[in-house]
């Protein structure tokens, strides 16, 4: 990973947020709020449908920038501002790039975008390998 | 109490007690979580390839560090959970809705299968109140800690914004539609075409249109003349109560005298009641309901 740089583009990862995608990373995160798995209740709190967990954005962004970074490559931080919702059937598409290298120290910053805007934006600190 | 000094009360209280992990960090919620996120990185998974890896052995993801203290299907928060305690002060002022804003997980190191961790929160900060485009709110930051015994292993800053939700506007009723018949219905159709017709019997105009002439003759035939919509306030009154359907209340209704010499009622749109007087002059507008309803009405003339 020499070749990291400030200003070094990672693959755009994206993400088909099915509602089996939904519910399965819910229920994987341990999150058991009907807005993640119910959509009636989903509908009645006034979402368009269920969406995406928070426990779920983290993981998100931690595969795609561990997908760039190789298996060995050692997750700090994940700092994740949160936007519009990412409901089911919605695709999220993450891009991001490298703002700072110190020494194997990298700072990615992420951003998650789906139909209705900018589901998540935030910050990987991660150490290469 | 108010809120800040609420927020103080609990930031003062400190840490909670540490909240227990349902189960230590195992390998068939990993592969769970591995699995519905789509995350391949072997260092989960694969006990040979994680041997030989920079990690000597099997690991959990960082990012399931909240997973394993997560309250699950029946769970409820802890009597002295600061985010919970902050969340009922804040619904008590009345700010009710509530949506997570932030989440900064910190990992000082992977956690392996078989550690047990413990989570305890503080309240860190509570800021508002702010005007949101959600509403107006707080921001409640609290700061978790997870630890395996002594060893504090991951950190997460999260904060909500606790807002109260605008009251909508309940839709506007329907206006309530005139009774038209044989005699009237020219007027109404006028109005469609942006025209104030008067009905004419001979020489004499008249309105409200009616079936007869003033002097009551059965064999006249009426037509009209379109007005030029020009004309002053003869009266008005200021409708406070009560409610009308399809009106913003108060409302002026302004009868006016034409340069015809009829009066017509209608409502007077763009004045306060303020400035209404007798005398001031107005032009006749049009304020479209429908493909068949358009009512009259009065601007100002400036």
């Amino acid at each position: 990973m020499t070749a990291v740089a400030e200003g070094t583009e990672l693959p755009p990862l994206t993400i088909e947020a099915t509602p089996t995608f939904v519910v399965s990373t819910a229920l994987a995160t341990r999150d058991f709020q009907d807005v993640h798995h119910d959509r009636d209740s989903a509908v009645a709190r006034g979402s368009k449908d269920i969406f995406l967990n928070i426990l779920t954005d983290t993981g998100l962004v931690q595969r795609f920038v561990s997908e760039w970074a190789g298996p060995e490559a050692l997750i700090r931080s994940i700092k994740i501002r949160l936007g519009v919702p990412c409901y089911a059937y919605d695709t999220l598409t993450f891009t991001g790039r490298v703002v700072s290298r110190e020494g194997n120290d990298v700072v990615v910053s992420v951003s998650g975008v789906d139909s209705l805007g900018e589901h998540v934006a935030g910050t990987v600190e991660v150490t290469l390998p | 109490m108010n809120v800040r000094e609420a927020a103080d009360e609990i930031a003062a209280k400190g840490e909670s007690s540490p909240s227990l992990a349902r189960d230590p960090v195992n390998q068939a919620m990993v592969n769970n979580w591995v699995e519905a996120i789509g995350d391949a990185n072997p260092v989960y998974t694969d006990p040979e390839f994680a041997a030989a890896s920079v990690h000597k052995g099997l690991v959990a993801p960082p990012a399931m560090a909240q997973v394993w203290t997560m309250k699950g299907l029946h769970g409820a928060r802890a009597e002295d959970d600061p985010l919970g305690a902050m969340m009922a002060v804040l619904d008590e002022a009345g700010f009710t809705s509530v949506v997570a804003t932030n989440s900064e997980q910190t990992y000082h190191r992977y956690l392996r299968p078989g550690e047990q961790v413990a989570a305890t929160t503080r309240l860190e900060d509570v800021a508002g109140p702010k005007k949101t485009a959600l509403g107006e709110g707080w921001f409640v930051t609290t700061r978790t800690t997870w630890y395996v015994g002594e060893e504090a292993v991951a950190e997460m800053v999260f904060r909500v914004l606790k807002f109260r939700p605008p009251v909508p506007k309940p839709p506007p009723a329907p206006v309530l539609r005139p009774v038209i018949s044989r005699d009237t219905e020219f007027f109404w159709a006028g109005l469609r075409e942006g025209e104030l017709r008067i009905q004419r019997w001979g020489e004499t105009l008249r309105h409200p249109p009616g079936p007869m002439p003033p002097d009551g003759s059965l064999d006249a035939k009426p037509d009209y003349v379109v007005a030029s919509g020009r004309g002053t306030v003869f009266s008005y009154v200021v409708h406070h109560h009560p409610p009308v359907p399809g009106k913003e209340l108060p409302f002026v209704v302004a009868l006016v005298e034409l340069e015809e010499g009829v009066r017509v009622m209608a409502e007077l749109l763009d004045a306060s009641p303020e400035e209404v007087h007798i005398g001031l002059p107005v032009v006749a507008a049009f304020v479209r309901v429908d493909d068949d309803l358009t009512l009259p009405a009065w601007k100002v003339a400036r």
